[in-house]
């Protein structure tokens, strides 16, 4: 007799996984800063280690997502729905994922900057870093939302935070502008295909926040319903 | 009347073994709720469990008795052949007892109350016709199986939006909490009081007016409000228990109101539940007791009550307890100011079920409740499979009771006569 009704009518609440897929995916795209310190100095090997860091956490990251889905079947009744919660996960995830693709990249080409930007870059990566760090605050406070029944001050508190959100995400795509407007001056003198990359890694570097931001938006919608 | 002594005695035992795996299974699902929100131990709930279902069996379980008592069949058509109705009763009683036997041994959802009205309808609709049932009064038996959690539902809804309003959305939560939860603490004192007054206390040989009636609850009310007051005084703010997550101090006050509606909640399981074990107890006591009269003048033996209600008491100890832990180790996401709002709206129903003479499944109440407050948006994950299999128990177990009643009927027919 280990179930009854009343204990099968509860489910296990996905908020704290969610969490937890967060704070994993944080941890990962944090390493970025050191990664990039070591890149910028050529210092490979101890890239090379920071790079595998990464990887590492995001397979964790990974894991964590796949558990909280199979955890998520379709008869759960939730405070939020489910499809927004699904959504929320895979932008967590995608977060992460677009770390490693960042440290993979550059690690394969070893690809070296221009001096002048090395400063702007690793300043665009640290603001991208923040957007993803408001954005696990937010997060954070979910179980608080699911505890006053998304109402009230709590909802109040949670929209100031995406507020935030928003605006560290702005912050990233001005320091973008910057460091392709350097880039561009630089471009004539170096080679082509390692340019091209250049952009590409400052591309996804943007992609970092913009993901961020879209948790926060996620997160509104929930609150919303 | 012949073999008297023997049906006696067979319902007794029957009714005692029926009483037994209320307490034992059963209870677990009216406590589980309260244990698993971290309100009180396991220790506490056996104590409050094993008090106030007594309290509730003996004080408030008389007109649910009555129902299946005589509610069900039609005693006038029955009054050449006593037997019948005593075969019949006892057959209801074996059957419902063999089939939750079986069922809790799969973990099925099967609902006491369900099995019992199946079994008696069974044996009373084939055994002696189908003129033999009040079809009236088991629509409406059955009308309150959907009517029940639905009202549970409501009911949970409000009140947990009320405490949202009141309490978990404000700037201060925990100051109003410890503002508000009084009144609700006096609110489910008053209620649970009050419908017991007004179903009738005169087997403890307490007569009352209606006005008496509301002065007295009310007292009631007051007296346990003011032990809550002491209790909440007591609670102040720990920052630490606060870091991680902000509600953790103001669900410490919450805390104290959930010990007493598991309080109430045992009471209305307890007036509700007792009788499907010494429903067909009394039944046979009576005719029995008047010599093979069948339509039965006499009230309700109290020792009847104190049978069951001792039955329940039993269980709950020798089995039960282990049950409730099990059950509130699996409900650790509810928090005690959900698991109020559960339990005093389904405790609140049952009751008021209980004092209209009406047997419905205390369980599925509380399913109904509990899901009311998800709707408010108040739980983190509610597993909605549970609603099917209830409605699947639903037609399982009827028909199932019912015909292990028709068999056991014949059986003790050929038997005796």
């Amino acid at each position: 007799m280990a179930r009854t009704t009343i204990s099968s009518l509860f489910g296990s609440s996905p908020v704290r996984p969610l969490q937890t897929h967060m704070a994993s995916v944080q941890e990962c795209i944090a390493e970025l800063i050191p990664f990039f310190e070591s890149a910028l100095k050529e210092d490979w090997k101890e890239a090379k280690a920071q790079q595998k860091k990464i990887a590492k956490l995001e397979g964790k990251a990974d894991k964590l997502k796949r558990q909280l889905r199979l955890q998520l079947p379709n008869s759960l009744f939730m405070p939020v729905d489910r499809r927004d919660l699904l959504e929320l996960l895979t932008m967590q995830d995608k977060i992460a994922n677009k770390a490693k693709d960042i440290a993979g990249l550059i690690i394969g080409r070893k690809m070296t900057f221009p001096e002048s930007i090395n400063d702007k870059l690793v300043a665009f990566v640290s603001r991208c870093i923040d957007a993803s760090k408001q954005a696990q605050k937010a997060i954070n406070e979910l179980d608080e939302l699911v505890e006053t029944g998304f109402g009230g001050r709590e909802v109040k508190l949670v929209e100031s935070m995406i507020k935030e959100l928003d605006s560290i995400e702005s912050d990233t795509d001005k320091i973008q502008v910057k460091v392709r407007a350097q880039l561009f001056k630089k471009e004539k003198d170096l080679p082509p295909v390692d340019v091209m990359f250049m952009y590409r890694v400052i591309d996804w570097i943007g992609d970092l926040g913009d993901l961020s931001q879209r948790v926060g938006s996620r997160l509104e919608l929930m609150l919303a319903r | 009347m012949e073999f008297g002594m023997t049906f006696l005695v067979l319902a007794c035992i029957f009714g005692l073994f029926m009483a037994w795996g209320i307490g034992a299974n059963d209870v677990a699902n009216a406590m589980g709720t309260s244990v698993g929100s971290g309100a009180i131990t396991i220790k506490q709930a056996v104590v409050i469990a094993a008090i106030f279902e007594f309290a509730g069996a003996f004080l408030a379980g008389g007109q649910v008795t009555k129902t299946i008592r005589k509610g069900i069949v039609d005693a006038q058509l029955l009054s050449g052949t006593p037997d019948l109705l005593v075969y019949g009763m006892l057959a209801a009683l074996l059957a419902a007892g063999i089939w939750l036997l079986v069922a809790s041994r799969f973990g099925w959802p099967v609902s006491t109350t369900h099995t019992i009205v199946g079994a008696i309808v069974g044996f009373a609709a084939v055994g002696i016709g189908m003129d033999a049932v009040k079809w009236a009064k088991v629509g409406s038996i059955v009308m309150s199986w959907i009517v029940s959690p639905a009202l549970a539902g409501i009911i949970s809804y409000w009140l947990f939006r009320s405490v949202q309003k009141l309490i978990l959305n404000t700037e201060h939560p925990f100051e109003n909490a410890k503002r508000y939860v009084p009144y609700y603490i006096f609110l489910t004192g008053f209620i649970i009081a009050l419908v017991t007054l007004f179903k009738g206390l005169k087997h403890v040989g307490l007569e009352t007016t209606t006005v008496q009636n509301y002065g007295m609850a009310v007292i009631i009310g007051l007296v346990i409000m003011t032990l809550g007051i002491f209790r909440i005084r007591k609670i102040h703010i720990d920052p630490e228990a606060d870091k991680d997550f902000h509600f953790a101090n103001v669900e410490r006050v919450f805390g104290v109101l959930m010990v007493v509606t598991a309080c109430a909640m045992a009471f209305a399981h307890g007036s509700n539940d007792v009788a499907n074990a010494i429903g067909p107890v009394a039944a046979v006591v009576g005719i029995v007791q008047s010599g093979g009269e069948v339509v039965q003048k006499t009230a309700l033996p109290i020792w009847i009550l104190i049978l069951g209600g001792g039955g329940i008491v039993a269980g709950l100890l020798m089995y039960g307890k282990h049950v409730i832990a099990t059950v509130g180790k699996n409900i650790t996401e509810l928090t005690p100011s959900r698991g109020f709002a559960a339990t005093l709206a389904a405790g609140t129903t049952v009751v008021v079920a209980s004092g209209t003479g009406l047997p419905i499944s205390t369980t599925h109440t509380l399913v109904g409740a509990v899901l009311g407050v998800g709707l408010a948006r108040g739980i983190g994950a509610l597993n909605l499979n549970v609603v099917r299999t209830i409605f699947l128990s639903w037609i399982v177990t009827l028909p199932a009771g019912a015909i292990m009643s028709i068999a056991f009927f014949f059986m003790l027919k050929g038997m005796f006569s």
